[in-house]
Formats: C-alpha cells, sequence, structure tokens
C-alpha cells in the first residue's frame, strides 16, 4: 500500500507539472504537442548536471542547480515551437511533432556524446532528491510540485498576467483591440509551458532510478499529460485531481506483478492502457460543452478579422 | 484551349515551387546534420561521416540499395497514409497505432492461421482501417480533434498488441528464444511475400516486391484522389467542410471513409515489411511507437501531400537513413540520420512560407488557389 501510494505520488506530480505546462501553453492559443519533448530535452539537461556536478556538494545546490537546468534547456526547446508557430505561423501540431522526433535525436546524440561510446545510457546519484517521511520515500519533487501548482493557479487566476494570458487564447482579436501584445503573451504561455515540462521531465527520471537510457525518451508520459490536461478540464486544481487518478493506474501497472494484484491475471499492459481508455470516454461525453480555449491552434494574424 | 494551357501552367509553377520548397528544406537539414557531425568529430566529419549519409545504401551496393528498398516501402505506405488524410483536412498522426495493428493483423493471419500473404497483407490493411476508423468516427460525430484521438489509439493499440502477442510469454506468436514474433521462414514460409529474384540480386532477403506493391497503391491513391468522384469530394471536404455540405457532399462520411482509408494505408505497409521478414515484431518494446509511423508524417510533408511525390520522398529518407546506419559508431551515432529528418519535417511544418517566397521570387504572376493545394488551416472551433 504505501509502495502504491509512494509510486501514485510520484508519478502523479509529473503528469501533473507537465500537463500544467500544456495548460499555460494551450491557455494563450498554442497547442503543445511538443510536451513529450520538451520533457526529454529538460530531462536530460537536468541528468546531465546531475552527473556532471561533484558529489560532495550539498543537497541543496544540487537540486536547485539541475532543476534549474532542466527548466532553462526545456525553455529553451519550447522556443522552437513558439518561434514556428507565432511567427512562421507554421501548423502548431506538425511543428509539435516533428520537435518530438527531433528531441528523441538530439538526447540520444548529446548522450552518447557525453558518454563518449554506443550507449545511450547516463549514470547519476539521485540521494540528493530523495527524503523520507515515515517509512514514505519521497523525491523533492513532490513538495516543490505542489508549490508549482498553488503558483500556476494564483498566476492563472489572481493576476492580470494570467487573465490575459486567457484572453489572447480565447479570442485574441478582442485582446489585441484593448491594447494586449497577444504575440508577446503567447511566447510567454509556450515557455511556461517548457519551463514546467522540463522540470517535469527531471522529475520523471531522476526519483526511481539511477541510470537511465535516452533512447527510451519518457515513454509516452508527455501524451499522456496531454491526456491529463484534457481530463481536467483546463483547470489548475481539476489537473491535480486528474493526475492523480492516471498514476494510479500506472502505479497498479508497475506493482501488478508483485502483490496480490497478480492474481487477478492482469499484465502491466492492461494497466497501462486503461488511463487512455478513460480519457477516450470522458473526450466523448464532454465533447459538446467543452472548455478548450477557444483560438487555440489557429496562428493569430493581425489582418484577419 | 487557351484556359486549358493557363489551367496548367499554374498547376506546373506550383509542383515547381513545392518541388523547390521540399529541395530547400532537405538541404537546410542536412546542412544541420553536417554542423553536427563536425561538432562531435571534426576530424571524421566529412569523409566518414557526412559522405556515407548522402551515399547512403549504395556504400555498401547490393545489400544497401535492398535495404533501402525493403524499408521504403513501408514508409511509402505510411506516408500515403498521411498525405491522404491532408487532403481531407486531417492529420493523421495515428500512422504508427495503424501500423502497428496492421504488423499484428498480418502476423496472426501468417503465424496462426498460416495463410498465403496476399490474404495476410489484405488482413493487415483491414485492422489497420478498423484502428483509423475510430478517430475518423468520434471526429465525425463527436467532433473531437482526431490528433487527439489518434495520440491516444495509438498507445491503446500498442498495449493491446502487446499484450495479445506476448501474453505472459506464453503467446503462439511468441518465441521466447529471441523475445521476438517467431520468424516467417521457420513458421509460414507460404506467407511470406514473393521475392521473385530480388533478394538474390540485393543479397538481402528481406528485399521483395513489396516496394513495388507500394508504388502500386501510390499509384491507385493519385488515381482515386486526382481521377474520381470519391476525390474530388474528399478534397473538397478538406477544404471547406461547410461548402461541402452546401454543395450536397456529405462531410461525415467522407471524414469517417478517409480516416479509414489511411488506416488501411498504414496497415498494409506494416504487412509490406513484416510479410518480407523486413523485421520481428518485439512486444516486450511497450515504450515506444513504431518510428515508421511518425517517419511517414516526414515523407508526406516532404511530398507537399502527393502521392506520387510520397514515393520520392520515402526512397530518400530511407537513403539517408539507411546511411546513417553505416556510420562507423566509434567517431557518430547512428541517430544523425534521424536529427536530419527532424528538422526536414520541422522546416516543413512551415513549408508554406518557403512555398510562398519561392513562387513570389520566381513568378510574379498571380496567385491562384488550386482545388488540389493543401487544405488551409482550419479555423472552426474543435472540441476536444
Amino acid at each position: 500500500m504505501l509502495l502504491l501510494i509512494k509510486y501514485t505520488l510520484l508519478y502523479g506530480i509529473v503528469l501533473m507539472l507537465v500537463a500544467l505546462g500544456g495548460m499555460f501553453s494551450e491557455h494563450s492559443g498554442i497547442i503543445n504537442i511538443a510536451l513529450e519533448g520538451i520533457m526529454v530535452i529538460g530531462g536530460l539537461g537536468g541528468v546531465l548536471a546531475v552527473a556532471m556536478l561533484p558529489n560532495t556538494l550539498p543537497a541543496f545546490v544540487i537540486v536547485t542547480v539541475s532543476v534549474l537546468v532542466a527548466a532553462l534547456s526545456g525553455m529553451v526547446f519550447s522556443l522552437l515551437l513558439a518561434f514556428a508557430s507565432i511567427h512562421l505561423k507554421a501548423d502548431q501540431t506538425i511543428g509539435g511533432t516533428a520537435l518530438n522526433m527531433l528531441a528523441t535525436a538530439i538526447a540520444i546524440i548529446l548522450a552518447k556524446n557525453f558518454n563518449g561510446s554506443t550507449s545511450a545510457k547516463i549514470d547519476y546519484t539521485n540521494n540528493a532528491f530523495l527524503f523520507k517521511i515515515g517509512g514514505l520515500e519521497l523525491s523533492i519533487f513532490v513538495p516543490l510540485g505542489i508549490v508549482l501548482l498553488i503558483i500556476s493557479y494564483i498566476v492563472m487566476y489572481k493576476t492580470r498576467f494570467g487573465l490575459r494570458l486567457r484572453a489572447c487564447g480565447e479570442h485574441p482579436q478582442a485582446a489585441d483591440s484593448v491594447g494586449i501584445n497577444v504575440y508577446k503573451m503567447r511566447y510567454s504561455g509556450v515557455l511556461i509551458s517548457g519551463l514546467l515540462g522540463g522540470i517535469g521531465g527531471l522529475a520523471y527520471i531522476i526519483p526511481s532510478v539511477q541510470t537511465w537510457n535516452f533512447e527510451v525518451g519518457v515513454a509516452g508520459t508527455g501524451f499522456l499529460a496531454l491526456a491529463v490536461m484534457i481530463f481536467g478540464q483546463w483547470k489548475p486544481v481539476h489537473i491535480f485531481g486528474a493526475a492523480m487518478f492516471f498514476a494510479v493506474f500506472k502505479s497498479l501497472a508497475n506493482i501488478a506483478d508483485a502483490t496480490i494484484l497478480s492474481q487477478l491475471g492482469w499484465s502491466s499492459n492492461i494497466y497501462n492502457m486503461m488511463p487512455f481508455i478513460a480519457s477516450m470516454v470522458i473526450l466523448a461525453f464532454t465533447s459538446k460543452n467543452s472548455m478548450a480555449p477557444k483560438a487555440e491552434g489557429i496562428p493569430y494574424d493581425k489582418g484577419s478579422r | 484551349m487557351s484556359r486549358n494551357k493557363n489551367n496548367l501552367g499554374m498547376a506546373l509553377r506550383q509542383k515547381s515551387s513545392s518541388v523547390l520548397a521540399a529541395l530547400l528544406c532537405i538541404l537546410i537539414g542536412l546542412l544541420v546534420g553536417l554542423v553536427a557531425l563536425f561538432i562531435i568529430n571534426a576530424e571524421h566529419a566529412w569523409d566518414q561521416g557526412f559522405l556515407r549519409i548522402i551515399q547512403g545504401g549504395f556504400y555498401d551496393f547490393p545489400y544497401g540499395v535492398g535495404k533501402t528498398l525493403t524499408n521504403s516501402a513501408p514508409l511509402i505506405m505510411t506516408g500515403l497514409s498521411v498525405a491522404f488524410a491532408f487532403k481531407t483536412g486531417l492529420f493523421n498522426i495515428g500512422a504508427a497505432g495503424q501500423y502497428t495493428l496492421g504488423a499484428f493483423g498480418g502476423l496472426y493471419c501468417a503465424l496462426i492461421l498460416n495463410l498465403p500473404w496476399y490474404v495476410c497483407l489484405l488482413a493487415s490493411a483491414l485492422f489497420g482501417a478498423v484502428w483509423g476508423a475510430i478517430p475518423g468516427i468520434f471526429k465525425a460525430y463527436l467532433n473531437i480533434n482526431e490528433v487527439i484521438t489518434s495520440i491516444m489509439f495509438n498507445w491503446i493499440g500498442l498495449y493491446m498488441v502487446n499484450e495479445i502477442i506476448y501474453a505472459r510469454g506464453t503467446g503462439a506468436m511468441y518465441d521466447a528464444n529471441n523475445t521476438r514474433t517467431w520468424k516467417l521462414a521457420e513458421r509460414s514460409p507460404g506467407s511470406l511475400i514473393p521475392s521473385c529474384g530480388m533478394s538474390d540480386i540485393f543479397h538481402t532477403p528481406s528485399t521483395t516486391i513489396a516496394i513495388f506493391l507500394a508504388i502500386a497503391a501510390a499509384i491507385l491513391v493519385w488515381v482515386i484522389l486526382e481521377k474520381t468522384t470519391f476525390g474530388y469530394e474528399l478534397k473538397a471536404v478538406g477544404l471547406n467542410k461547410n461548402a461541402a455540405r452546401y454543395a450536397g457532399i456529405n462531410e461525415k462520411k467522407n471524414i469517417i471513409l478517409s480516416m479509414t482509408i489511411a488506416g488501411a494505408l498504414a496497415g498494409f505497409g506494416a504487412g509490406l515489411l513484416y510479410l518480407s521478414a523486413g523485421a520481428e515484431w518485439n512486444p516486450l518494446n511497450t515504450t515506444s511507437l513504431p518510428a515508421m509511423g511518425f517517419n511517414g508524417i516526414a515523407t508526406a510533408l516532404l511530398a507537399a501531400s502527393n502521392p506520387i511525390g510520397t514515393i520520392f520522398s520515402s526512397l530518400f529518407i530511407s537513403h539517408i537513413t539507411v546511411g546513417g546506419s553505416f556510420l562507423p559508431t566509434r567517431y557518430f551515432p547512428t541517430e544523425i540520420a534521424d536529427l536530419i529528418s527532424g528538422i526536414i519535417i520541422y522546416l516543413c511544418a512551415f513549408a508554406m512560407l518557403f512555398r510562398g517566397v519561392i513562387e513570389k521570387k520566381l513568378h510574379a504572376g498571380a496567385n491562384t488557389p488550386d482545388a488540389n493545394a493543401e487544405p488551409a488551416a482550419q479555423t472552426k472551433k474543435e472540441g476536444k
């Protein structure tokens, strides 16, 4: 049971962080399919930072530096999406798909180059990221994620910035007419998604293992986060709930063989499949009154009516 | 007569600027690859790096070229799948899932039922078609964005196929010693696509007539899109759903049919690879979808969704991928080729921009819309 709680919290926080990132991007009007790629690049940056920093540094320094590096690499990578879809008015889904493919290729090339060999595996120590409450071993990303969730909520609903961001995703022409710089807001939305996605990538990789093979990427977690975002209807608190709901299934898949559940005879594939099926069902039922930002996916053109 | 000529000239102009834009994308992609090679190892970057990628399969003639042809056949099909859906204004990111199902259908008929190869191929297409139809139905009746549905069903398909094939190591199609499905040549030689001497020419067992089947499919798709009423309806729906409905076209039917056919094409592609014994399915790989599905997006975009162009863009992409596999792993990671094709798609995402610039540079003439052009970005609100 403790194991289930641990896995659920660890994985749920990852999904929540990345889905929050997607939420910021979509509220600004940019569909972010590239979340998967952003996670890979953010994870790579963070892991490289951990691997390169000497172990003797205080844990606080290692954590701060690697999280910042992860966030920064995610943001730089997301700039590629922002540039293509805002300035060049490219198709956002195609651009995002390309970035996902690029991310895996870049990550493998950099990891192999870092190792100086043909292996894309990077070894690191993750002690600095873990702490214990009672018998429950958690990563630093759990409290960090909750803080970021609260900040996201405040930014989205209690600040001028959040209101303007949402305006750009609903009706950019109207936002522009009252003097909001739509391009700037959309850039901020995508950059925030890069920041959260990058941290999410690191949070996915670091806590569970001490070595990571970048040929795996992040195994579809970015796409699952997209589903979480839709399931959470583009609202921070709902996204938190949806992420935890999805994470329960994922944890069940992890521990299915080791516990009493194995008597059901379901393999991990079935548990892995469930969140996707659940989100399809939810989509089917909520499609008529979807809370999706109205203008997402449409490049903003000042001249159009 | 003169008007006809004018139209032809216009079409040619658009074709030539499309081709130029594609070449520009390729050129920039290759340049980035070259820069990456120089950063990794400047000493060997040119002769052992870049030249090998450019040479592709010809570096190790007949074998390498045979490999290029083997890989091209499924790539042409996934490219066609994406291109076909594009013409109806749909983005089929689900080609990977349809490909997965197609592989399952073909292998099931071959390994379990021992059916002849053409029946297995049809089964592949059928399984792919079912997986393509689902997002189509969601899109037509519930107005849910096909991109989201396809992504979800990609993963559902992958887990499902793995579960059935692996079945905790007891699956009848699963060879525990190789951790792959059984080799077709051992279990069901009658299900192998005939090679007609191709494998002797290229010294590869997996080069079969699959490449010709793929080319035939490309021509068939071209005929459907350009010469039939059905194709015209599909394109009309892609250009403007509302106008198409006003003209009496059943847009729901066309959306579902378009996705079904796209799925069938992707599934058929999987059949072409797995029934040529080009690969065996690994049901333990639960973390990544077949790359063939996503590379299909690259080839379709590079060809500006033209079925005939897809043949050439697929040959090119598998040419450099095979070239990448010949890189000396001592110096370079083979993923450089993936990097290049990734950059090419990224550039293709705003290729319309290139196309516009080239068109302006080449011809100062008027720019008239063409029913065969790629559909414009959808501006209609979609539920998700």
